[in-house]
């Protein structure tokens, strides 16, 4: 994965509260089964409007979301961060999100940046009022800039950790793999195996 | 003496490989993981191309559920996309020598109905699954909650997961539920209670009078929606119902097994004078068979209720896009919406008991004029324990279409979905725009109330049904 530091960029207001993953990716774009292919479609069905913000051109650029609370709640399709990061997301503002596509995010390298809410609504306007309006988002510094005002947010440092430096979680787990196997044996001989 | 702890913190303890330490978060083994064609191809394919292999394939079951047609399982699947899927998870499950139960098998079924019938949920287990309604296998007092597929990936090459210890959340639910009211109207209720957003960060524990009345059917479905409510994982304290329930089942403990099982398992309750970082107090007698009326299932109303105006709402903006994605206007009457179409199925209401009390309601009566209906077992060994009750022929002679075992219409991958513009009494979980196909307009109910609304062609209150005391008495 590729280290997340600095962001700078547009923004695409999007304010609603609790979209949910079946909006962000429609369930009739899950049957691949590979990790490509998911921009062109995400958000679908919301397309077909005329008036929604990805068919406005002046935010074809825009590669900052900043939308409601409770982004991303629902399923646990991962496929829902694949498309935005592939549609050209490289962070998403909100003043909440649900858990796993939270972690979903992080896993990707799809930076997730939670404000306070008028805070993100100070963003919406701003994007809303000026497309062109620049942001700039600063990981190591937890800090996001622009024409509305410095804003300081909160991530756990664990999350920052392996977004800064852009590590593999597996091959950090790895390193634990006398712990994990000291753990299995005192598992009770009762636990039940699937193959039995 | 031991600082008193609630029924997660034991379970969350005993799991610790690694503890939270400075600012890392726990390494949490995992005792199952369940596995479905959709969220695990790009899972394995990662596998292999770091070369690794998976850890423990005796800890790991595979079956399809979310793409698989419901018509007869002996015919080839038309979608070659869907094929291609189930295909490829039959491909992995052999090379990492996962066991798979697949379409056609006996055991094939949704994955949260097969762990608990075969018996490899079990109290105080971690469970996951790349899917959000892993949370239904707490009802069994185990630790269960959906991951995305780089976190399926992570479990199937470590057995482990990185988590931080979330918070805690009593959902007390005092009294009994009256007759026609049921563990979906209360989970409903909960949901309408703590808001969509209300369980974030936390995992939820079930507890009260109302809850220890459920039968195992009942808390599943309570524990399935915990998600719907934003929480990834709800537990119930695993007592004699759960015990009676898993002995014998076939991946259960047995003979000394057993034994030292219902010893550890009898431990895992919250214990007097441990705290919840929040309690949320509600009473069983004052539900009411519950409708949704919008696009969350937080937005849902008493079948008596009207469609409320955006203003009364917390949040009218997002009221009024749901009333206008669903065809309603504020005030309209529940009771006035009719219904296209009726789904008996999914994760959360299409158990054995389920089907029962839908068949109570709706024994020697007619699908009503222009309603298409269906029942979508939610597991094969379900259909085949109904059919043996005879409640296939009940349906099929009011009118419902007797499907095979799937995810179906609870999300629409397979052909099963609603056209535009229909409106479905559906006993599901999700009502989101879309979700049981474009532009459909989802109503979350009851078997029960699924049941009376394709009698009867439009939402009506299961209570005035003497029937309704029937089915309590089958569930």
């Amino acid at each position: 994965m590729d280290p997340v530091t600095r962001i700078s960029g547009l923004m695409v207001p999007l304010w609603r509260a609790d979209i949910d993953t079946d909006q962000i990716m429609p369930k009739q774009h899950l049957k691949k089964v590979e990790r490509t292919g998911f921009g062109e479609v995400v958000f679908d069905d919301w397309r077909d409007d005329p008036d929604f913000v990805l068919n406005d051109e002046r935010y074809a650029q825009g590669n900052v979301l900043v939308t409601g609370p409770n982004f991303g709640s629902g399923s646990s399709r991962e496929h829902a961060p694949w498309g935005l990061q592939q549609y050209g997301f490289d962070a998403i503002i909100a003043p909440s999100f649900a858990d796993i596509f939270k972690t979903n995010c992080a896993k990707n390298g799809l930076l997730t940046v939670e404000l306070a809410q008028d805070e993100v609504e100070a963003l919406v306007s701003l994007a809303t009022d000026d497309p062109s309006a620049q942001v700039r988002i600063d990981l190591p510094e937890q800090s996001v800039e622009s024409a509305a005002g410095v804003f300081h947010f909160d991530i756990d440092q664990h999350t920052k950790h392996m977004l800064v430096h852009g590590l593999d979680p597996i091959a950090l787990t790895l390193q634990h793999r006398e712990a994990i196997t000291t753990y299995e044996a005192h598992r009770p001989a009762r636990m039940p195996v699937t193959n039995a | 003496m031991s600082t008193p702890r609630t029924l997660f913190e034991k379970v969350w303890d005993r799991h610790l490989v690694t503890a939270e330490e400075g600012g890392d978060p726990a390494l949490l083994y995992i005792d199952l993981h369940l596995v479905h064609e959709v969220t695990s191809p790009q899972a394995f394919d990662g596998l292999r191309l770091a070369e690794r292999p998976l850890r423990r394939p005796e800890l790991t079951l595979a079956t399809m559920d979310h793409n698989v047609p419901t018509t007869d399982p002996s015919l080839p699947v038309e979608d070659q996309l869907s094929a291609k899927q189930m295909d490829t998870l039959r491909a992995n499950c052999e090379e990492f020598g996962v066991r798979l139960l697949p379409r056609g098998s006996a055991n094939q079924g949704i994955v949260h109905m097969i762990g608990p019938e075969l018996g490899v949920t079990q109290p105080g287990m971690t469970v996951v699954c790349g899917d959000s309604h892993t949370s239904t296998h707490g009802a069994f007092g185990a630790l269960a909650f959906g991951i995305g597929t780089s976190e399926v990936e992570h479990v199937l090459a470590t057995q482990t997961l990185w988590q931080a210890r979330p918070r805690t959340m009593a959902i007390e639910v005092d009294g009994q539920l009256p007759v026609g009211v049921t563990a979906k109207d209360l989970i409903l209720n909960v949901i309408n209670e703590i808001g969509v957003e209300g369980g974030v960060g936390h995992v939820l524990e079930y507890r009260g009078e109302a809850v220890e009345s459920l039968s195992m059917e009942g808390r599943m479905t309570v524990c399935n929606m915990s998600i719907e409510g934003g929480a990834r994982a709800g537990m119930i304290a695993p007592d004699e119902t759960t015990f009676a329930w898993l002995k014998g089942r076939p991946h259960a403990p047995s003979g000394a097994h057993w034994d030292a099982a219902l010893e550890d398992w009898r431990q895992l309750h919250t214990d007097p004078g441990a705290t919840f970082d929040h309690v949320v107090h509600l009473d069983a007698s004052t539900f009411e068979p519950t409708v949704t009326w919008g696009t969350t299932p937080a937005q849902s109303t008493s079948v008596n209720g009207r469609v409320p105006h955006p203003e009364e709402t917390r949040d009218p903006d997002q009221a009024t896009r749901a009333l206008d994605y669903m065809g309603l206007e504020g005030g309209e009457a529940i009771t006035d919406l009719t219904v296209d179409r009726v789904f008996l199925g999914s994760c959360t209401n299409a158990r054995l008991s389920d089907l029962r009390a839908a068949a109570a309601i709706v024994a020697d009566r007619p699908v009503a004029d222009g309603v298409r209906a269906m029942v979508v077992p939610g597991s094969t060994l379900v259909k085949t324990q109904a059919e043996a009750e005879g409640l296939d022929e009940v349906f099929k002679a009011a009118g419902f279409e007797w499907r095979e075992a799937g995810c179906s219409m609870c999300l629409g991958m397979n052909p099963d979905v609603l056209a535009p513009g229909e409106r479905c009494a559906s006993t599901s979980n999700r009502n989101f725009e879309g979700r049981q196909g474009k532009g459909g307009r989802s109503h979350l109910v009851s078997p029960e109330m699924a049941a009376a609304a394709a009698v009867h062609g439009r939402f009506v209150d299961v209570r005035e049904d003497p029937r309704a005391a029937d089915a309590r008495a089958v569930r």
